[in-house]
This record gives C-alpha cells, sequence and structure tokens, in this order.
C-alpha cells in the first residue's frame, strides 16, 4: 500500500514542479494546488498506512491496540489543509490583480520591481 | 513502528498535571499579547487614528516582556510549557533557551522603532488597510518561531509571519510592489512546502514532533541515509528562507517595493527567522548531519556572501543595494554555521542580532535620505552632508558598522567569526569574510561618497532641512544600540557564547523539557 501511495507522491510532485517551472502565472498556480496536495499525501503516508484499527482505545483495555491508525498525521494534515488552501485563495487573487495591472500572466514580461535596463550606477565622481 | 515501541514506555509521568508556575507564563505571553493586540486593532479598523497610539505601548509592553524573558532564562536556564498540561511528547510545548529569547528581544527592538517610523509614513489608508494589525501578528508570527518547541509549531508560526508578511507587502498595491510581491509570495510558499515535507519525512523517521524528543532521538546511531537527506532538505528551505545564494533571488526583487516601514521589518526579522530555524534544526536538532553538510553549507556561505556584495557594487538604487547587503550579512551568518564550533556559532547568532538591529536602521535611513535627497538613485543624489550634518554623522555610524570596523557592533561577530576559522582551520572561510568586509567597505563608501559629499543639484540650496522625531528617534535608538554594544561587547559576547554552549549541548534544555524524562 505505501509503495502504491509513494508513487503517487512521486507523480503528485513531478505534475506540480512541471507546471511551476512554467512562465504563466496561472499555471504556476495549479502548480502549487498539486503541490499542495502532494504535501498532504506525504506527511499521510509517513503516518503509515494502516488499514487496520481506528484508534480507539476498545471498552476493558487500557491502552491501544498495535495495529491501530496513527491518528497525529491527520491532524497535521487537517492544520496543512487549512494554510495551504488559504495561501492558495490569497496567491489567486494575487494574480489575477496582477494580470489586471501589468495586462500579462508572462512572468517573462513582468519587470515592473526589476526593470531590465537599467541605468548604470554613476560612473564618475 | 512507532506504536508498539510507545505501549511499552511509562507514560504515567507524562500524565501527572501539576499548576502551572506563573513565571512559566512569560514564554506564551509574547505571542499572547500580539495576536491580542492585533484583533484589537481589527475590530478597531474605523478609528485608524487610534492604531499607532495603541501598537506602540503594545510593542514596548512587548519588549519588556521579552527582556524579563531573556532575565529569566539567562539566570533559571531553558523555560518550558506545555499547552494544557499535556506533558511532552504529547503536548505542544514552548521552550524558551537563550537563544530563542534573545532573538525574540532584538525583534521586540525592531518592531518597536519600525512602529514609531510608521507614525510619520503610513497614512491613513495605509491604516485602514491594516498596517499596525499586520505588523502585530508579523510579530507574533516571528515571536512564536523563536520560542516554540515542536517542530510542526515552527512551521505554523512560519506560515503566519508569511501570510502577515503578504498584506504588508503589497500595502498600497502599486504596480511595481504586486510584481514584487508575486514572486516574493510564490517562491516562500514554495520554501514552507518544503520544509513541511522534511517535517513529515522527520516524523516518519522518529514519530515525535517534539524538538527536545528529536534531539534526544537523534543521538542515538542508526541509518543515516534518510536523516542526511531531511538536514539537506531543510538546508534548502531555510536556506531559501534565508535568501542563500543559489536561491535568494526573491529578496532583490521585492525588498525594494514596499513601503520603507515595511522594508525595515522585513530586513530586520524575516531572514533572521530562517537563519535562527537553521541553527535550530541542523546544530541542535541533527548535529551529526550537520557536520556532514558542513562543506556544502561553507560553499553556500561563500558565494552568499560574494554575491551579495558584489550585487551591492553595482546597484545605484539604494534600496535594493541594502537588499544586497541583507544577502552578504545572510552569507556571513551562515558561514558560522558552517564552521559549526562554538565560536563559529557564537559569532553567527552575534551577527544576526547586529543584523536585525542594522538592517531595519539602513532602511530607515534610506527613506529619509530619498526624503532629503529627492530619491533613491545614487546618480541624482548629492549633498546631502550638507543639508544636515547630523544626519550625515549617524548615517556614517550604521555604515561603519555594516563594513565591520571598529568602534560598532558589526566589528565583534566578524573577529570572533575570522577567528573560529582560523582555530578550525578553514583559512578560505576567514578570507571570504575578510575579502567580503573590504567590498563592503567600499560599497558604503561610494554611497558616501556620491550621496553625501558630492556637491548636489538643486535640492542642495534649500535651507538645511531637520528631521522630524519619528523618524529621528528609531534611527537614534538603534544608532545607540549600535555604538553601545560596538563599545561595551563583553555583556552580549558572553550571551551569545553561553546561547552557542546550549546548542551544543542542549541538556539543559532537554531537562526543562523532559523534567523527569518523562519519555525515556
Amino acid at each position: 500500500m505505501e509503495v502504491v501511495f509513494a508513487t503517487l507522491v512521486g507523480l503528485f510532485f513531478a505534475a506540480a514542479i512541471y507546471l511551476m517551472l512554467s512562465k504563466f502565472s496561472i499555471r504556476i498556480m495549479l502548480g502549487i494546488a498539486i503541490l499542495g496536495n502532494a504535501v498532504n499525501l506525504l506527511l499521510f503516508t509517513a503516518g503509515r498506512v494502516t488499514p487496520e484499527v481506528p484508534p480507539i482505545i476498545p471498552a476493558g483495555a487500557d491502552m491501544l491496540d498495535a495495529n491501530a491508525a496513527n491518528p497525529l498525521p491527520q491532524a497535521l494534515i487537517l492544520t496543512a489543509i487549512v494554510i495551504s488552501f488559504s495561501f492558495l485563495a490569497f496567491l489567486l487573487v494575487l494574480t489575477y490583480r496582477a494580470y489586471q495591472d501589468l495586462k500579462t500572466d508572462n512572468t517573462g514580461e513582468m519587470r515592473l520591481a526589476e526593470p531590465e535596463e537599467r541605468p548604470l550606477p554613476p560612473l564618475g565622481y | 513502528m512507532a506504536a508498539p515501541t510507545n505501549t511499552a514506555l511509562d507514560l504515567s509521568a507524562a500524565l501527572v498535571t501539576a499548576p502551572v508556575q506563573a513565571s512559566h507564563w512569560l514564554v506564551i505571553l509574547p505571542v499572547a499579547l500580539c495576536i491580542g493586540l492585533g484583533a484589537i486593532l481589527m475590530m478597531l479598523r474605523d478609528r485608524t487614528a487610534l492604531h499607532g497610539w495603541i501598537a506602540i505601548p503594545g510593542l514596548a509592553l512587548l519588549v519588556l516582556i521579552d527582556a524579563a524573558l531573556l532575565y529569566k532564562v539567562a539566570v533559571d536556564g531553558p523555560v518550558t510549557m506545555v499547552m494544557g498540561r499535556w506533558l511532552p511528547p504529547f503536548g505542544i510545548a514552548f521552550s524558551a533557551d537563550l537563544l530563542g529569547a534573545v532573538m525574540a528581544l532584538a525583534a521586540a527592538i525592531v518592531a518597536l522603532a519600525a512602529s514609531l517610523y510608521a507614525l510619520g509614513e503610513i497614512t491613513t489608508s495605509g491604516r485602514r488597510y491594516g498596517f499596525f494589525p499586520f505588523l502585530m501578528l508579523l510579530l507574533a508570527g516571528v515571536s512564536g518561531a523563536f520560542l516554540t518547541g515542536d517542530i510542526f509549531n515552527l512551521y505554523v508560526w512560519f506560515e503566519v509571519l508569511l501570510i502577515s508578511s503578504f498584506g504588508l507587502l503589497i500595502l498600497g498595491s502599486e504596480r511595481e510592489q504586486i510584481d514584487g510581491a508575486l514572486k516574493y509570495a510564490v517562491l516562500n510558499l514554495i520554501a514552507t512546502t518544503l520544509f513541511l515535507v522534511s517535517v513529515g519525512c522527520l516524523y516518519a523517521v522518529f514519530g515525535t514532533l517534539n524538538m527536545a524528543d528529536i534531539a534526544m532521538k537523534a543521538r542515538v546511531p542508526g541509518n543515516p541515509a534518510p536523516l542526511m537527506t531531511l538536514a539537506g532538505l531543510f538546508l534548502l528551505a531555510f536556506g531559501m528562507k534565508a535568501a542563500a545564494f543559489p536561491v535568494n533571488f526573491w529578496l532583490p526583487a521585492s525588498y525594494h517595493t514596499p513601503r520603507i516601514t515595511v522594508s525595515a521589518l522585513f530586513a530586520g526579522l524575516l531572514t533572521k527567522v530562517g537563519i535562527y530555524a537553521l541553527i535550530r534544526v541542523l546544530v541542535m536538532l541533527l548535529p551529526v548531519e550537520h557536520a556532514g553538510l558542513g562543506p556544502i553549507t561553507a560553499i553556500v556561505a561563500i558565494a552568499t556572501m560574494l554575491a551579495g556584495v558584489l550585487g551591492a557594487l553595482g546597484e545605484s538604487d539604494i534600496r535594493r543595494l541594502f537588499g544586497y547587503v541583507v544577502i552578504s550579512g545572510i552569507g556571513t551568518m551562515l558561514a558560522g554555521v558552517a564552521l559549526g564550533s562554538a565560536g563559529g556559532l557564537s559569532g553567527t547568532i552575534f551577527y544576526a542580532l547586529h543584523s536585525m538591529v542594522l538592517m531595519t536602521a539602513l532602511y530607515l535611513l534610506s527613506g529619509q535620505v530619498a526624503r532629503l535627497g529627492g530619491g533613491f538613485s545614487l546618480a541624482a543624489l548629492g549633498g546631502l552632508y550638507r543639508q544636515n550634518s547630523w544626519f550625515a554623522g549617524l548615517s556614517l555610524v550604521l555604515f561603519f558598522a555594516a563594513c565591520g570596523l571598529p568602534p560598532f557592533s558589526g566589528f565583534w561577530p566578524k573577529v570572533i567569526l575570522v577567528k573560529a576559522a582560523l582555530d578550525a582551520g578553514a583559512w578560505w572561510i576567514a578570507a571570504a569574510i575578510l575579502l567580503t568586509g573590504f567590498l563592503t567597505t567600499i560599497v558604503f563608501g561610494r554611497i558616501f561618497l556620491l550621496a553625501y559629499w558630492r556637491p548636489g543639484s538643486a535640492q542642495d540650496i534649500a535651507v538645511p532641512q531637520p528631521i522630524a522625531w519619528h523618524a529621528g528617534l528609531p534611527l537614534a535608538a538603534l544608532a545607540a544600540l549600535i555604538i553601545g554594544f560596538g563599545l561595551f561587547p563583553e555583556r552580549l559576547l558572553h550571551l551569545t557564547q553561553l546561547a552557542a554552549g546550549g546548542l551544543e549541548d542542549p541538556s539543559a534544555y532537554l531537562h526543562s523539557v523532559f523534567p523527569e524524562g518523562a519519555a525515556q
């Protein structure tokens, strides 16, 4: 099971990196969305995929079954999902605003903050 | 893997509850105060005139709390507070050691200075877009990152400070800012995502997220391959946050675009959080892997120093120039991390504290340079010395400190770092630090020559202009710190040496988290 998940995580990462290497900001955003999901899956897999027992202490026992699923990765993923979702929302708005203001979604043409042709620094006193 | 071993342990000590000592609340207070004030300021969004008068006393209180925390940590050793009294490794711990406490104090001082400057710079519309609430939440994130004892929490605080920094960065929404913010946002988000990946894998290896617990388990020899990979990932993620050489290009693209106050805060706080996390995770948690990565870190450090200072040499806009100076400072700090010895680490910590104060002061200075000289371009500036000679003298103090010249605070960390490098036989690192210092002197000499001494153009004829108090006061206070720690460095030197010692041998830190050895 873990092998399948690990392969899937690898595929997600590959797709995310491919998209983030694009010049166009909207593709970069899609890449970031996939990257967030890749990381969530990775956290899930890192907590060991155990199909057997939910993490509930049965009546009469005072500790968990040794095969019980680990609840902590779920809690971590929940936090990570919320954070990556809110960041994606912010970035999508920022991208849209950048498209409106800069009239392009090609990051190669976004050179306002770092103009390509800048005046030489003063060469004499 | 983790479950069967855990059940065999005697965890009864972890379930014993006792009331929290009152003084332990000091660890959590800096974060709680910032979040509380941020919430109050957000509720008062219609009455923005009040914002500054709430935020500044609040930040002054934060400085006092952080100073009290530092005093307590210096006297009693590291302090830990666990949320809900779920003792480690179950509960989420806030642990302050000397390193975290002193960095938090420096951050609070920097923020107080920047907020004073903001009184004169951030207009009503800036306040309405939430400058002061964002500032408070940024401080909550920074203080939380410095004081947390849980590595997943460190990730969460990174995100808190990141989202607040986005808000501050686009304050004003000029086209240039949106361009810079897009690059800053995407690259920093990728860096924190890499950090989250490494945290997930670290959990898979050790089955715990508590830093003290990880530090203990990592000292037991095991399979080195996964930890070495993880240490490399951590180096990449935190290097990106700190703007180390191959992954530094978001910084010169974005730091010159926002308001001066915001640039000053960013330059003072954000990259240093990356350095702090690098020290905490690599040096304290994974010391064996850190030693293995030493040569790579050294190469990165030298490349960062040289890339930063050469970029600064070729720049004519002073705000962008200061951005490159931030980068070369990061390289100097990384040199100490690469050496890894007690001397190298104490040099890094000293340099980080110095750089927090200095870079904030330099950016605030650039705002006044632009006000007096009418722009940021070295080609156009001139005659500032005749405009205001007091201001020129203060600038010279900051420039000397940035170059690492003697009577100011930049001198001592460089001496310690060069000595540590020579002691370790790494003469090339010492040579790189000295060469960077020499080139930085040329950079700042050029600024002083062109902007201050060169006969000015039109503005030169005008009457000398005074500096407003809300700009002059923070600048003078930061310069006083720089002069003070340059002339009397013994206290701070002692403190940084103790902090570095606590990282090399974290037994006191571990004891504060596990007083009864609950996990063992």
